[in-house]
C-alpha cells in the first residue's frame, strides 16, 4: 500500500511518520512535496505534523489553501483514507474537511506529555484493530489543540460516531483531569461523515518504537497497521 | 481605542509576506499588492474624553513596553469596541 506523507514548508515529523510506516511490512510510505502534481496515485496520504508556512495567519490555514489540498478533496471524496497528525488535523479542519477548529490550549501553554486516549469509534481505517474502548497512550505536543465544535455541530459528531478519541485516565474514563488541552468534551480526534477522513492532535508516528517511548508504548502502530489491514 | 502593533515600515514582515504569497496569490487575488501582519488590541478605557484615552493608551504602551520600539511601530485611534 503506499502512503504519501505530505510536505509542507515547515513540517517536522514528516520523516517520523515514514519510519514508523516503513516499520510495517506491506505499507510503503512516501514524502510527497505540496506541490507535486503526483498525489493523486496514492492508496491513503498522511498529513504530518509541524509548523506549516509557520502557523502565520492561523495553525493549519495557509496549508489548507495548497494545492495538495485540492488533490486531497477529492480523494477524501472517493474514500480514500487521509489521516491528519496534530498540524495536519489543524490542516484537515482549516480546510474544512472536518468540522469545527482547534484553539489555543486552555493552560495557554504548549503541552507536551504522554497521554491516554480512548478509541471511541473502531470503524474508521486507522482504528481498525482496536477495540471500542480500548486505551492507547501517545504523546501530544501542541499549543493550539483544544478542540471545540459549536454545540449542534457536536452533536452530530456524537450522533455519527464521529469522535474517534477522547483523552481519558488508564482505566478509558474521560474525566476533566485527563483533559490536557481543555478540548470540548475530551475530543482528541474526529472523522469525516464516512469515516475515511481522520484527525487527531497526539502522534501516533511518536508511538512505534519502544527506544523512544517512556512507557515502551507502540501503540501508535495500531494506528497505521489498521490502515493496512483495511487495505487487504 | 484600537491600538494595531505591525512591523516598522521597511522592515520585512514574514507572515504578512507569506499570506501574500502562499495564500492570496496562490488563490488568485492577483490584484492585492501588500499585506502587513500586527496584533491588534481593543482597548476600553473608563469615562475618558477621546484626546485623554488616546494619550493614555499611548502611555501604557510606552510604559509596558507593549510594542517593541526597535521593530515595531504603533497606531493608536479611537473606536468603539463592538462584538
Amino acid at each position: 500500500m503506499r502512503v504519501a506523507v505530505v510536505r509542507f514548508p515547515g513540517s517536522n515529523c514528516d520523516l517520523d511518520a515514514v519510519a514508523a510506516m516503513r516499520s510495517i511490512a506491506g505499507l510503503s510510505p512516501e514524502l510527497v512535496w505540496h506541490e507535486s502534481d503526483k498525489l493523486g496515485r496514492y492508496d491513503a496520504v498522511v498529513l504530518p505534523g509541524g509548523f506549516s508556512f509557520g502557523d502565520y495567519l492561523r495553525a493549519g490555514s495557509i496549508a489548507a489553501r495548497s494545492p495538495a489540498m485540492s488533490t486531497i478533496r477529492r480523494m477524501a471524496d472517493r474514500g480514500t483514507p487521509i489521516l491528519g497528525v496534530c498540524n495536519g488535523f489543524q490542516i484537515l479542519v482549516e480546510a474544512g474537511l472536518l468540522p469545527g477548529a482547534l484553539l489555543r490550549n486552555s493552560s495557554l501553554k504548549f503541552v507536551c506529555d504522554w497521554v491516554n486516549l480512548r478509541v471511541d469509534s473502531p470503524r474508521t481505517p486507522f482504528t481498525l484493530l482496536a477495540q471500542e474502548g480500548q486505551v492507547l497512550r501517545m504523546p501530544i505536543a501542541h499549543g493550539e489543540g483544544r478542540y471545540y465544535a459549536a454545540d449542534d455541530e457536536m452533536r452530530a459528531l456524537e450522533r455519527g460516531r464521529r469522535i474517534v478519541f477522547r483523552y481519558s485516565d488508564e482505566y478509558g474514563k474521560a474525566v476533566a483531569g485527563s483533559n490536557p488541552t481543555g478540548a470540548s468534551r475530551n475530543v482528541a480526534g474526529i472523522s469525516n461523515e464516512q469515516g475515511n477522513v481522520v484527525g487527531l492532535m497526539p502522534h501516533p508516528e511518536r508511538a512505534c518504537d519502544p527506544l523512544f517511548s517512556p512507557s515502551g508504548s507502540v501503540d501508535g502502530r495500531l494506528i497505521f497497521a489498521s490502515l493496512l489491514e483495511g487495505a487487504t | 481605542m484600537n491600538v494595531v502593533i505591525s512591523n516598522k515600515e521597511g522592515a520585512r514582515d514574514p507572515e504578512g509576506e507569506t499570506i501574500l504569497r502562499d495564500l492570496v496569490h496562490r488563490s488568485g487575488f492577483g490584484d492585492v499588492k501588500a499585506i502587513r501582519a500586527g496584533k491588534s488590541l481593543r482597548v476600553e478605557v473608563e469615562g475618558a474624553d477621546e484626546r485623554a484615552a488616546e494619550a493614555l493608551v499611548r502611555k501604557m504602551c510606552d510604559e509596558l513596553r507593549i510594542y517593541n520600539p526597535a521593530a515595531h511601530s504603533l497606531h493608536v485611534e479611537a473606536g468603539r469596541l463592538t462584538g
